[in-house]
């Protein structure tokens, strides 16, 4: 029972990960048309904008030798947003506007630029893969404000998890992201249902002539739409470099899953995006614990290939996804 | 108020509208009519900049509109219904409407003109809650007109209103049009297939047939052997 509990929780923070990931692949397909292979690359732009974070600001930004409030963290996060997603504005202002009606193009082109970065970041920060500290609360939880820090002993007793039962301990780190992806799509459908920017982009989405007859740059709408995508991947990176390595290929390995999630849950509604999320998180991890029970060598990607699987055949069945749009 | 000279319209390699000249003048109502695939919803989206022109002028007023996007033209001041009505399948009633002021500078929403909209289409207020795609075909009709209407246009073109509209709204919008371009001076280009409303509300008509104007003049000289001749399927 323990170890479901730990899998399902595991399942939720890898789909919280992916639905962060696969909202700007969803907006980019749902209202361009355009297919990015680059996204992954708004990721690894995000962890790298923490990284910086950690070695130039850390000493300004809240960090002592004893304590550290994490003021770093945070706004790297914030940086991290508007970094990727100028990066994701210029990609579309310079090349992505010019390949609109042509998917298959966007996909060559943007798997191109992808690999400019990759290099782009190897040759300024090393192949090598570094890695990035938390702060205090997320590796010691908030017990350390109340504990002596000149007590080695006492500090170094506390556990960088939370024990809700005997065996089933939730790292901080994981319920940190998992919250950061609640408070964004809480954000996002904000920013879609009562902003005029996002009026203006479901307009867009859903009758991009007319928005034009009315008035609407959609020009600016495809720009900024593509840089907030971009920005929630930068999001995404900056919150990973908590549970790994920071590395150039970085974004590559989400990628795939993050596609999935898109054509799983039905182009370009928030509510399929997440229900996909949770779905494709869950079954990867549960599947996989299910396969080691049986012994199954290399359970991880045997998992993958039967979720993989798993979508084509719920595709054959409902082509549209999820969560379908209809069009008269 | 908008003049159309000498326009044509490729799709590709086929010529869709040759040589087509149309004047609305300020204030009034203008009709094209023709048959299906004649290029009369060619010829609207041509004025909004939908589809671009391979020859000819449109002006507005003194304004020359070849050069303009789409969302300029619009910023001018000409509203567009297009055939099907083009409503925002799940956006709100309201949030339709407002995105009517999305021409107006700056854009932003004039809650009076709201209020002054639901007052004309009360129907509108009671649905304005609802997402628009679950409206009937006639409440989106209207819906479409009053988002046309919320930015004060000079001229206003409607591409089949009264397709698959009950008679009664087909009277309301009649009504209307007379309306507008009696009391608000609004020039009005409407394409319409259905005589009795063609003659109810239009002061001039045109007749394209493949793609080029055969007939026009006032609507008093639109006889039953012309509607016979070019319309009669």
């Amino acid at each position: 029972m323990d170890i479901w509990l730990i899998q399902a929780f595991n399942g939720a923070s890898l789909a919280s990960i992916l639905l962060l990931i696969s909202l700007g692949l969803a907006f980019a397909f749902g209202l361009m048309g355009v297919i990015n292979m680059a996204h992954g690359e708004f990721i690894m732009i995000g962890a790298y904008t923490t990284y910086v974070f950690e070695l130039q600001f850390s000493g300004i930004l809240m960090r002592t030798e004893t304590h550290d409030w994490g003021g770093w963290f945070i706004g790297s996060m914030i940086a991290a947003f508007f970094i990727a997603g100028l990066v994701g504005i210029l990609l579309e202002v310079t090349l992505l506007r010019r390949l609109y009606g042509r998917p298959l193009d966007t996909l060559l082109a943007t798997w191109g630029v992808g690999m400019i970065l990759q290099s782009v970041a190897r040759q300024v920060f090393g192949a090598q893969n570094v890695s990035v500290g938390r702060p205090m609360w997320l590796s010691k939880g908030f017990a350390w404000l109340w504990t002596d820090v000149n007590d080695a002993e006492a500090i170094s007793a506390l556990k960088p998890f939370w024990e809700i039962i005997e065996g089933v301990r939730l790292p901080y780190t994981r319920l940190f992201i998992m919250g950061v992806v609640v408070l964004v799509v809480l954000l996002l459908f904000y920013y879609l249902r009562r902003t005029s920017a996002g009026r203006r982009l479901r307009a867009t989405m859903q009758n991009r002539e007319m928005a034009a007859s009315l008035g609407v740059r959609s020009r600016s709408v495809n720009a900024i739409t593509f840089g907030v995508g971009a920005g929630l991947a930068g999001i995404a990176g900056s919150v990973l470099t908590l549970i790994g390595p920071v590395g150039p290929t970085l974004g590559t390995s989400y990628i795939v899953d993050a596609f999935l999630v898109v054509v799983l849950g039905g182009v370009g509604k928030l509510r399929g995006a997440i229900l996909a999320a949770l779905i494709i998180g869950m079954f990867n991890i549960v599947m996989a614990k299910f396969l080691i029970d049986l012994d199954v060598e290399a359970a991880a990607t045997v998992a993958k290939v039967l979720v993989l699987l798993l979508v084509v055949a719920f595709l054959q069945w409902k082509p549209q996804g999820l969560v379908q749009v209809q069009t008269r | 108020m908008l003049q159309a000279k000498n326009l044509e319209v490729y799709y590709g390699q086929s010529k869709i509208l040759r040589d087509v000249s149309l004047v609305v003048p300020p204030g009034e109502v203008v009709c094209l009519m023709g048959r299906n695939g004649a290029g009369k919803t060619t010829f609207m989206k041509s004025v909004m900049g939908l589809v671009k022109a391979r020859k000819g002028e449109f002006i507005l007023g003194d304004t020359s509109l070849n050069r303009k996007t789409t969302g300029q033209r619009s910023r001018l001041g000409i509203s567009y219904v297009p055939q099907g009505r083009g409503i925002f399948p799940y956006l709100t009633v309201y949030e339709n409407l407002l995105m009517g002021f999305e021409s107006c500078s700056p854009p932003r929403p004039d809650l009076a003109i709201v209020a002054e909209m639901y007052e004309r289409f009360p129907v509108l207020e009671q649905m304005r809650h609802r997402v628009a795609g679950t409206l009937s075909g006639g409440q989106q009709q209207q819906l479409a007109l009053a988002r046309a209407l919320v930015s004060r246009p000079q001229l206003l073109l409607l591409d089949e209103p009264t397709e698959g509209i009950q008679p009664s709204i087909v009277m309301e919008i009649e009504e209307l049009i007379v309306q507008l371009s009696r009391e608000m001076n609004i020039s009005v280009l409407v394409v319409e297939q259905f005589l009795d409303f063609a003659r109810a509300v239009a002061d001039h008509f045109y007749i394209l047939e493949t793609g080029k104007i055969v007939e026009h003049g006032e609507i008093d000289i639109f006889t039953d052997d012309l509607a016979k001749k070019y319309l009669s399927v």
